[in-house]
């Protein structure tokens, strides 16, 4: 079987975050959300962005995806400016987001589909993705006919498909069930271990920004910042096995006492 | 268990006999629709026959059966002539009012400059009832069919228009289905041909479905135009000459009909969109 899948791409992929800022205005009112974010992300790196509701997590991650414009600053990917979405960041999104219309395959193949790419090399490359996460027998399968576990695979893999330099993933197993979640993480890191793609992973999860994560930034509410940038130094690859480690419950209690002291101005602030 | 508790207190063949029953005529949909229709027009006779006159008044009214012996006659003649009028004129004025009321409806729902030049006069002819068109179809048309499939058309063009404008509008606004496409690096056009069409199908198809049964909805305004043939020509030339049962046959035919047709379209979009799926309280 051609393997294109297990191209690494480890030398594009570099994501480069200056001074962005965003305000909302709504009705005369101003929300400050992002303050000058500043942020360097390595080709291949797997950086998690973590903090309560409100930090303005997703906000960012819009930014970088090009979906929302920033009031101030700009955000580089390989030494090009974002100003528009494009398929060179791929994008999962938290809810449910593959086309109703379309079948597994057929969402998936969209982008290549775009792209131009001739028939039998997109069903070729698509039906090799859907075997890496198993769901070639679903792949006539429309997404009402398929588990919150088996769409958000095939999310991925529709970003992944396209080779972009960076996957954007916005808290995209947080509707799932917990031993679901589980698997999808060990699943993600997988493709991630072959591929090498950079990877900006949003979640409120703790755990799961630890046991993902090359790299958490911490994010602080009002306005939303980067409150600490905490390496995660656990060897790869990573098993669920390794959240029971000491070094990972370590890792837990600091990342919990900085990201308490946000959840609790959070909270204040009502969200 | 709170079941066999409550049945005790019964006799047992009655709420055997009470399961069997309602087993029989409630647990089939097929049969509790049949069941509708005797009701309905069982309960239609029983007025007429005991003359039921509080407000409303049966007595001119005529009863299924004699409306029955006014198809048979009807049939037995030579119904298929008014048949193909009739038909035939809804085929038309369907058919363009699809064609157009999609085309624009799409186009008016997708871009804003195209709305600013079309929706206001549109807006401003669509609450004009069929019949008010009467006139100026004569004075329109060259002949009178052509101004008979227009009263058809202008019948079925405006709900199909409207649904339209609403799925695309709906889909639109949908902002994760739009930033799917733009981040898998599509342009306008695939963004409208992948998501916003597909995405608006489900209303274009109740546009569709509402529309025929206005088409022949207005058949009755557009036959009385003239013409001497057509189940609302049939109708309107009845009460005419005071010979009652043959309206409430036309009224009957022109409701199977539209609801036959409104039926097949339904499902003929059924067939487009085999993603949907809808499930109701039985």
């Amino acid at each position: 079987m051609t393997t294109q899948i297990e191209q690494r791409h480890a030398v594009k992929g570099a994501v480069r975050v200056e001074g962005v800022s965003m305000t909302f205005r709504r009705k005369g009112h101003e929300t400050h959300v992002l303050d000058s974010i500043q942020l360097g992300i390595e080709p291949g790196e797997f950086v998690c962005l973590l903090g309560p509701s409100g930090c303005g997590k997703s906000t960012l991650l819009n930014v970088i995806a090009g979906f929302i414009k920033p009031t101030a600053g700009y955000v580089m990917v390989d030494q090009n400016p974002v100003m528009r979405p494009g398929a060179d960041r791929g994008f999962v999104f938290q809810q449910y987001s593959l086309l109703p219309w379309k079948t597994a395959f057929q969402n998936i193949e969209l982008g290549l589909k775009i792209r131009g790419m001739a028939k039998g090399d997109r069903t070729e490359l698509v039906n090799d993705y859907l075997n890496r996460v198993g769901l070639y027998k679903h792949r006539n399968s429309y997404p009402h006919q398929m588990s919150g576990g088996m769409q958000q695979r095939a999310s991925i893999v529709r970003a992944l498909v396209n080779s972009p330099s960076v996957l954007l993933l916005d808290e995209p197993f947080a509707a799932l069930d917990a031993q679901t979640r589980h698997m999808m993480q060990e699943l993600l890191l997988d493709i991630w271990e072959d591929l090498k793609t950079t990877v900006i992973f949003v979640t409120h999860d703790i755990e799961e920004a630890i046991f993902l994560g090359d790299r958490i930034c911490v994010m602080g509410v009002q306005p939303g910042h980067i409150k600490a940038e905490l390496p995660i130094g656990l060897r790869r690859p990573r098993h669920f096995d390794d959240t029971l480690s000491a070094d990972f419950v370590n890792m837990h209690r600091q990342v919990f006492e900085c990201i308490r002291e946000e959840t609790m101005k959070s909270m204040e602030k009502g969200f | 268990m709170a079941v066999s508790v409550s049945r005790a207190y019964s006799p047992r063949w009655l709420t055997q006999l009470g399961n069997t029953l309602s087993n029989l005529l409630l647990a089939n949909r097929s049969l509790r629709r049949l069941l509708a229709m005797v009701l309905f027009f069982g309960i239609w006779q029983f007025l007429c026959v005991i003359n039921f006159n509080v407000f409303v008044d049966f007595q001119f009214v005529p009863s299924p059966a004699k409306a029955l012996a006014a198809t048979i006659k009807f049939m037995s003649g030579n119904p298929w002539v008014h048949f193909r009028s009739s038909i035939m004129r809804v085929f038309w004025g369907y058919g363009f009012a699809a064609i157009f009321g999609v085309f624009l409806g799409v186009l008016i729902g997708w871009c804003a400059v195209i709305e600013d030049f079309l929706l206001p006069p549109l807006e401003l002819l669509r609450p004009i009832p069929a019949v008010a068109w009467i006139p100026l179809a004569i004075l329109m048309f060259p002949t009178s069919e052509s101004g008979m499939i227009y009263i058809t058309f202008i019948g079925a063009f405006f709900p199909i228009l409207v649904s339209t404008i609403r799925g695309v509008e709906s889909t639109l606004n949908d902002m994760v289905l739009v930033r799917v496409g733009q981040c898998l690096g599509a342009k306008p056009w695939h963004i409208f041909k992948d998501i916003v069409v597909p995405g608006s199908l489900p209303s274009i198809a109740s546009g569709l479905t509402i529309g025929m049964g206005n088409a022949w909805f207005c058949l009755v305004t557009a036959e009385i135009l003239a013409g001497r043939y057509g189940i609302g020509y049939l109708t309107w030339e009845s009460y005419v000459t005071s010979n009652y049962p043959p309206i409430v046959m036309g009224m009957l035919l022109i409701g199977l009909l539209g609801a036959f047709s409104s039926w097949a379209v339904s499902k003929g979009m059924e067939a487009l969109m085999p993603w949907r799926v809808i499930k109701k309280q039985s």
